[in-house]
């Protein structure tokens, strides 16, 4: 009887414990990292929030949300205010550097119409290779100094880039490679994670208020948002690239930015791109 | 009398420099002990934003109260000094929190 009771004890504890790490290992299972059905809710939850809104008009940010801006910004697009930098760009993309070579020489196709690659996930160095980052790549392989990511040279340069691959629905390809998936997956809690003083996240303000005015401005919704980078912006006086976007927007919450193309950044850009697939580049864009 | 009253002065003025001196001598340890004070609330401060760093999520207005201590110490305003660096201390951990509830939480937002 003894033997018994104890041989049945030792089942029970051998089939609680089997239970048990069961139980721990469903717990501690990472979830599955899945851009094809994160982008296919990401767009769904846009097209269900927004139903009047045309799938590729929300590359026009809050002039897709808002009838009175949107008529100011077509009236204003006969005249576009990033038109100075568009020829800039033009200008020195053309200009042979010191060995007499070009940014043509860098990027397939002479880097005219594509855009909507940028960014890539480089599985020779393991990391996000967004476009900003190759122009500089490009300038310091032939000897030039590297531009800043914030200022007019680079925000130019895109802007002609841009502008020969409007239209072109962004093509993002996140490669059988964990590394990659780890990236897309760094950018993805990048845009949700709280952040600065005052506790906002991307998505505070471009998942759940596209569309509301925070002070004086509409708000724009994340899909598509990267589309019509790089931007004049009324508020800069000026253009901005993506790198300048990322930073004010950090600033603005009272965070302390990253410098521009770090690897948060840079996986951020590869989410964000990622998720906009299938609609069209319409950068350079004007942004109030 | 006029003997008296020049006593009575001698006396008052070596009451006067006595107080000057007790006075003088009680407000050094004082000092020193603001400036200690400062030092040690500004290092628990540094400390709690080098936290916040590594967790890669610093906030601006820590860098300001940093700055600002730093600041009014240099002028010599301990007090000042002190309430800056406990601001600074407070919002870096306040940050630090931020950072590592976050770690999880941002789930919670994500669009599925």
């Amino acid at each position: 009887m003894h033997a018994r009771h104890i041989f049945l004890s030792a089942i029970a504890a051998l089939v609680g414990g089997v239970l048990a790490c069961v139980a721990a290992s469903a717990i501690a299972a990472p979830d599955k990292i899945d851009p094809a059905a994160d982008a296919k809710a990401f767009q769904k939850y846009f097209t269900d929030k927004f139903p009047q809104v045309k799938f590729e008009d929300f590359v026009n940010g809050p002039y897709s949300m808002n009838e009175d801006m949107r008529k100011q910004w077509e009236e204003k697009e006969q005249f576009p205010p990033y038109e100075f930098s568009l020829e800039a760009g033009k200008e020195v993309f053309a200009t042979p550097f010191g060995n007499g070579k070009t940014y043509a020489d860098c990027f397939p196709n002479g880097g005219l119409g594509i855009r909507q690659n940028y960014p890539y996930f480089d599985e020779k160095e393991g990391k996000v290779v967004t476009l900003e980052l190759a122009l500089n790549r490009c300038r310091e392989a032939n000897g030039e100094a590297p531009y800043s990511y914030v200022d007019d040279e680079m925000a130019s340069l895109t802007a002609y880039m841009a502008f020969t691959s409007r239209g072109k629905p962004f093509d993002i390809k996140i490669p059988n490679d964990p590394r990659a998936l780890q990236a897309y997956e760094n950018g993805k809690r990048y845009f949700y994670t709280r952040r600065g003083q005052l506790n906002f996240s991307c998505a505070t303000c471009h998942v759940q208020s596209p569309g509301e005015r925070i002070r004086a401005e509409v708000l724009a919704p994340a899909l598509g948002i990267l589309n019509a980078m790089p931007i004049y912006r009324s508020e800069w006086s000026g253009m901005g690239t993506i790198s300048r976007r990322l930073v004010t927007c950090n600033s603005q919450t009272r965070a302390v930015p990253l410098e521009p193309q770090s690897d948060e950044y840079r996986d951020l850009e590869y989410f964000l791109s990622y998720v906009s697939n299938g609609l069209p580049i319409s950068g350079p864009g004007a942004r109030p | 009398m006029k003997k008296l009253v020049k006593n009575l002065v001698r006396n008052l003025g070596f009451a006067a420099v006595l107080l000057a001196v007790l006075l003088l001598a009680g407000a050094m340890p004082a000092l020193a002990a603001s400036e200690q004070d400062y030092e040690a609330a500004f290092a628990a401060a540094a400390a709690a934003e080098k936290q916040a760093a590594w967790l890669r999520n610093e906030w601006t207005p820590t860098e300001a109260q940093l700055a600002a201590a730093k600041k009014a110490a240099a002028a010599g305003d301990f007090a000042a000094a002190i309430t800056a660096a406990k601001e600074a201390e407070a919002l870096a951990k306040a940050s630090v929190f931020q950072a590592t509830s976050e770690s999880e939480r941002w789930k919670d937002m994500e669009i599925r």
